[in-house]
């Protein structure tokens, strides 16, 4: 079971913090990361491109759900 | 819609947007709008705050199409890209104050970070000390945000209190229009309600229609493309990512080339439009401005945009402006082109450590 962050709510830049912190522990793995804004997803998406983790978006009610996974 | 969702998105999105700004504010300023601030979103809220009689410094009263127009470009952009979310109550009281001292660190500067960058980009050489303030301030925000800083969750509210501010913005152009005057002094000047300057900067303004569409066109990239000054610096201090800084690297850009044709640019330190030479009080207001435009998440504009989509908390911080600049006015806090006025130190001083307080006070232990 991937290691979950719930990110709803929470105002620029925090979501991406939360991410960063997240991939500078971990190194590599697989996590989730709950996000509610479409501004959140794409800073996020962009991070993971940056740092060279593989992010997939699934679309969860109104919230986004970010895979983000390094071999 | 997918690909052009995915343009703004991307680098040239955010380019396009910032060299919007940049192409469009020095014509605000050729079409009628007072010198470097073809667009200030501080300075355009306080001569909003001005036109309603929260202040009555005579030479700053205007309502802004501008400001407007950015919130309902934003409001048009985030309904017809399914983005328009109405949400709240992430520490509206604390937003509400660093709004205040923004415009507080702003007006003592003499403009917000876009006109900082107007400002360098018309050959304001202050306007380098306003950005090293901005950026300054920003680091020390970035310090916060590092430790676990958090204005807390926002949820997801009824449709209704989104549509607030935009209505309030729909209110503000009737009075634009309509400039309603209840009666005059025996001397023949108007009483009000809403005041309008004859002289000074706030009687300079572009005709109503263009800085109503240019608004709308700002409003609506800056919602696609989530330009935001601040964010700029702060995504390169914080995660040394450039895509927001592109943008303002656009505005500068652009700027300059329509200054320099348009016979607008003039380098130096002194003599410059709307702007005091105080090299520490510069510095000191910006630097004020930035620590709480990072801890509310966005600069003005950024939050205008974000108030278009919904956003009651970043609707908050814009009010927060307003009465700031009301308060700036009538204690004497804001500079004129002579320098900081007899409270303006002291009101930055203040703001600082309101800012480090809700710095150090709003954190969460960290995982």
């Amino acid at each position: 079971m991937a290691d979950k962050i719930d990110a709803r709510g929470l105002s620029c830049p925090q979501p991406v913090i939360l991410t960063n912190r997240k991939m500078k522990e971990m190194g590599k793995g697989v996590f989730e990361i709950l996000v509610d804004t479409d501004t959140s997803r794409e800073n996020i998406s962009r991070l993971a491109q940056q740092t060279g983790w593989d992010v997939e978006v699934k679309k969860a009610d109104a919230d986004y759900c970010l895979v983000l996974r390094k071999d | 819609m997918t690909t052009i969702k995915n343009f703004f998105a991307s680098r040239w999105g955010i380019v396009s947007a910032g060299v919007f700004v940049g192409v469009f504010a020095p014509l605000l300023q050729k079409w009628g709008n007072p010198g470097n601030m073809g667009i200030c979103v501080a300075c355009m809220e306080r001569d909003i705050a001005g036109a309603l009689g929260l202040h009555r410094a005579a030479l700053v009263q205007y309502i802004r199409p501008e400001i407007i127009a950015f919130v309902l470009g934003a409001f048009i952009a985030s309904l017809l890209f399914r983005e328009f979310k109405p949400r709240g109550g992430s520490s509206p009281i604390i937003r509400f104050f660093l709004g205040f001292f923004a415009m507080v660190g702003a007006l003592v500067f003499l403009g917000c970070p876009w006109r900082a960058l107007l400002r360098l980009a018309g050959g304001d050489g202050n306007a380098i000390l306003g950005l090293a303030g901005l950026t300054a301030g920003i680091w020390v925000g970035v310090l916060f945000l590092k430790s676990g800083y958090t204005l807390g969750r926002a949820t997801k509210v009824k449709s209704f209190p989104g549509w607030v501010f935009p209505i309030v913005m729909v209110a503000l152009l009737v009075l634009l229009l309509v400039a309603p005057q209840f009666g005059r002094t025996p001397e023949g000047t108007p009483t009000g309600p809403i005041f309008f300057s004859s002289k000074g900067p706030g009687s300079q303004h572009a005709p109503i229609f263009i800085s109503l569409m240019v608004g709308l066109g700002v409003g609506f990239l800056a919602q696609r493309t989530r330009l935001c000054t601040m964010g700029a610096i702060r995504d390169v201090i914080l995660i040394k990512n450039t895509h927001l800084l592109s943008g303002i690297l656009g505005i500068v850009v652009a700027a300059f080339i329509m200054n320099l044709v348009l016979g607008q640019f003039k380098a130096g330190f002194t003599g410059q439009p709307i702007a005091h030479t105080d090299y520490l009080w510069n510095f000191m207001g910006m630097a004020l401005s930035g620590l709480a435009f990072a801890l509310a998440g966005g600069c003005p504009g950024r939050q205008l945009f974000l108030s278009g989509g919904g956003d009651g908390d970043a609707a908050i911080f814009a009010t927060g402006m307003i009465v700031g600049a009301g308060f700036s006015h009538n204690f004497s806090m804001a500079s004129s082109p002579t320098g900081p006025e007899a409270y303006g130190p002291i009101a930055v001083i203040i703001g600082l450590i309101f800012c480090i307080v809700v710095g150090f006070t709003m954190r969460e232990k960290m995982a």
